[in-house]
């Protein structure tokens, strides 16, 4: 990696293809900030637009002392070993994103996290909406084409005041040897929303992550979608967890998982502690070629009133689906990818179209490339 | 169009159909009647091509080609479609994609055929799921106006509809048929299932067939046939010695 890259437009075309396919805009077109780090790196720190400030995570702190109080505090430091690890870093990198009491942004603001070839890369990212505010997020993380090994350590802290909407939707783009762990945890005040996606349609060593929501103020709404495609050699640890407790908070979590050979689990746990709370796990697997798909949805209810479901399945396409569009004149093989792409065909309420658009293009990609 | 020549055919080991003779030329409609369970379905999914049902002997000629073994889509390519009775919800795929994979060079075509059914506002919606009895009939028919086969074959097209719909789904079957067009000039056939025969009164039917036990008990004048059914039932047909 040349020492010149300051920004995504440097890289070569092959990496900035590589980034492109986890919706980053390299031309930061349509864009309302940036934050760029490559290994442990920053290189660029941007914000364009008014009542949003993008920092890294050292400049912040120095910054606003106030910080310390958001820092650590939804993530515990020794969580596991890998949120020791990156608490332990004397130098932490990562950003700090702070949308201002009753900002909206237009655009979405892009992060990008680039494995290039530093053994392990490190993160910490604290990202705050104020009162009223409303900030959409496209997070890519992707290594770079030569990069065969390598692991990403990411703690996220998110925090969604009264009113408050964050959308956060993070596509993964990695190589077949690097292993990735997230930490990520998000306190969400009164009426505030969170709407957190997950897309990997690339092949991974190992994915390993459980966000966590606090839906902590009256009427919060989390809801957490992934989508993901588990390539032979591929393991997959992926759940989230929601705790309702305020009165009308309400928690969804959606997966759609196949595997071509790879391992997933698809973990998902909703505890209502509080009255006049809903919940809902929904996970659907497919599995292409031989691999496993291990579905754990698990609800706690601790009160009378609150209203958890959950419902997984898991199997083959139907045949009788398949025929169906044979009838209609499409191939084995035409109907088979046409049902796949349905099925991981999930719109997401809330979500700004362009940011839909970027999901529904990564997996078209990967339709293209036969899933 | 399509000649059926003396077809066994099983489901695992059970025979389903037996001494199946059929012969529908171009520009022909036919009406296949028959008590719940007696292989009307099965022969038109053998037709088709449906796995499952294993063909023991005699053969399907479709256009003068053998197709007895031939896979569903290369079937549906030479010019086979057909209405399901009870179609598959398939989460996920909208019916605007669907139609979009299968049009082809008839794309220009699918929003006057979209309109013409009332199906405007289902192009986004998952295919089948939610649907009514009518809006899986009148989806049915959209896909097929859209497809334009040669030979199309209708399972129970008016079953579950109601009877301003039917009246919608019967003109648009009519217009599949080119029942408009003068009969030495039609190229379109049918194979239709009925129980009620209320879509008779849209397609204009040249001949009826009743099916009974997996064997044709009688062929002729489908009114005729309608007639007898609605009066003495199908004992009239179990009975009958003429075939």
């Amino acid at each position: 990696m040349p020492e010149d890259i300051e920004q995504m437009a440097d890289l070569s075309p092959a990496e900035q293809e590589r980034l492109t396919q986890t919706g980053l805009e390299v031309e930061m077109k349509n864009r309302s900030g940036s934050f760029f780090q490559v290994d442990q790196e920053i290189r660029q720190v941007a914000s364009l637009e008014k009542g949003i400030e993008v920092l890294s995570i050292r400049d912040a702190l120095q910054k606003y002392d106030w910080l310390e109080e958001f820092s650590w505090k939804l993530v515990p430091k020794d969580k596991d070993k890998y949120t020791k690890y990156v608490a332990d870093q004397p130098d932490p990198r990562g950003f700090v994103i702070i949308a201002r009491k009753g900002s909206r942004t237009v655009y979405p603001l892009q992060t990008c996290l680039f494995l290039a070839k530093t053994s392990v890369q490190h993160v910490h990212n604290i990202i705050i909406a104020e009162e009223g505010a409303e900030l959409h997020l496209i997070s890519g993380c992707a290594s770079a084409s030569y990069t065969k090994t390598g692991s990403h350590i990411g703690v996220s802290e998110f925090y969604v005041g009264k009113g408050a909407r964050i959308t956060s939707t993070m596509i993964h783009n990695w190589g077949e040897e690097i292993s990735v762990f997230p930490r990520s945890a998000t306190k969400i005040e009164e009426n505030g929303v969170f709407l957190s996606n997950y897309v990997c349609m690339q092949p991974v060593r190992k994915i390993q992550m459980s966000p966590f929501a606090d839906l902590a103020g009256k009427n919060s709404v989390a809801r957490f979608s992934s989508i993901v495609v588990c390539t032979p050699g591929s393991f997959m640890d992926l759940g989230s967890v929601a705790r309702l407790s305020s009165e009308g908070a309400t928690a969804e979590l959606l997966t759609r998982a196949i595997t071509t050979g790879g391992t997933i689990i698809s973990r998902g746990m909703i505890e209502g502690t509080t009255g006049h709370t809903r919940g809902h796990i929904e996970c659907k697997g497919l599995i292409l070629r031989d691999g496993t798909i291990h579905a754990i949805p698990e609800i706690k209810g601790d009160v009378v009133d609150t209203e958890l479901s959950h419902e997984a399945a898991v199997g083959k396409i139907a045949r009788d689906e398949i025929e169906y569009l044979m009838s209609r004149g499409l191939d084995e093989d035409v109907a088979t990818s046409t049902i796949i792409r349905g099925f991981l065909d999930v719109k997401i309420a809330g979500l700004p179209q362009s940011l839909q658009n970027q999901i529904d293009a990564a997996i078209d990609s990967a339709e293209k490339s036969g899933f | 169009m399509l000649e059926i020549k003396d077809i066994q055919v099983k489901i695992g080991e059970r025979e389903v159909l037996r001494d199946i003779n059929l012969h529908i030329k171009e520009g022909e409609t036919h009406v296949l009647m028959g008590p719940n369970g007696s292989g009307k379905t099965t022969l038109l999914r053998t037709i088709m091509g449906f796995a499952g049902l294993e063909v023991t002997s005699g053969q399907i000629l479709f256009k003068g080609k053998d197709v007895t073994h031939m896979p569903i889509h290369e079937r549906a390519k030479l010019g086979m479609g057909m209405l399901f009775q009870r179609p598959p919800t398939i989460a996920g795929l909208k019916l605007g994609k669907l139609l979009a994979v299968t049009s082809g060079e008839r794309a220009g075509m699918v929003s006057e055929y979209t309109r013409y059914l009332h199906m405007d506002n289902f192009m986004d919606r998952a295919i089948n799921l939610g649907f009514s009895g009518g809006e899986i009939k009148r989806s049915e028919v959209l896909q097929l106006m859209v497809q334009q086969p040669d030979f199309v074959m209708l399972d129970e097209p008016e079953s579950g509809v109601d009877l301003e719909n039917i009246t919608l789904i019967g003109n648009a079957i009519a217009r599949l048929l080119e029942k408009d067009v003068h009969i030495v000039n039609r190229k379109k056939s049918g194979l239709v299932i009925t129980h009620t025969g209320y879509i008779l009164d849209y397609l204009d039917a040249d001949f009826g067939h009743v099916m009974c036990d997996g064997v044709f008990r009688c062929h002729g004048n489908p009114r005729e046939i309608l007639r007898v059914i609605k009066t003495s039932g199908y004992k009239e047909c179990l009975a009958c010695q003429k075939i």
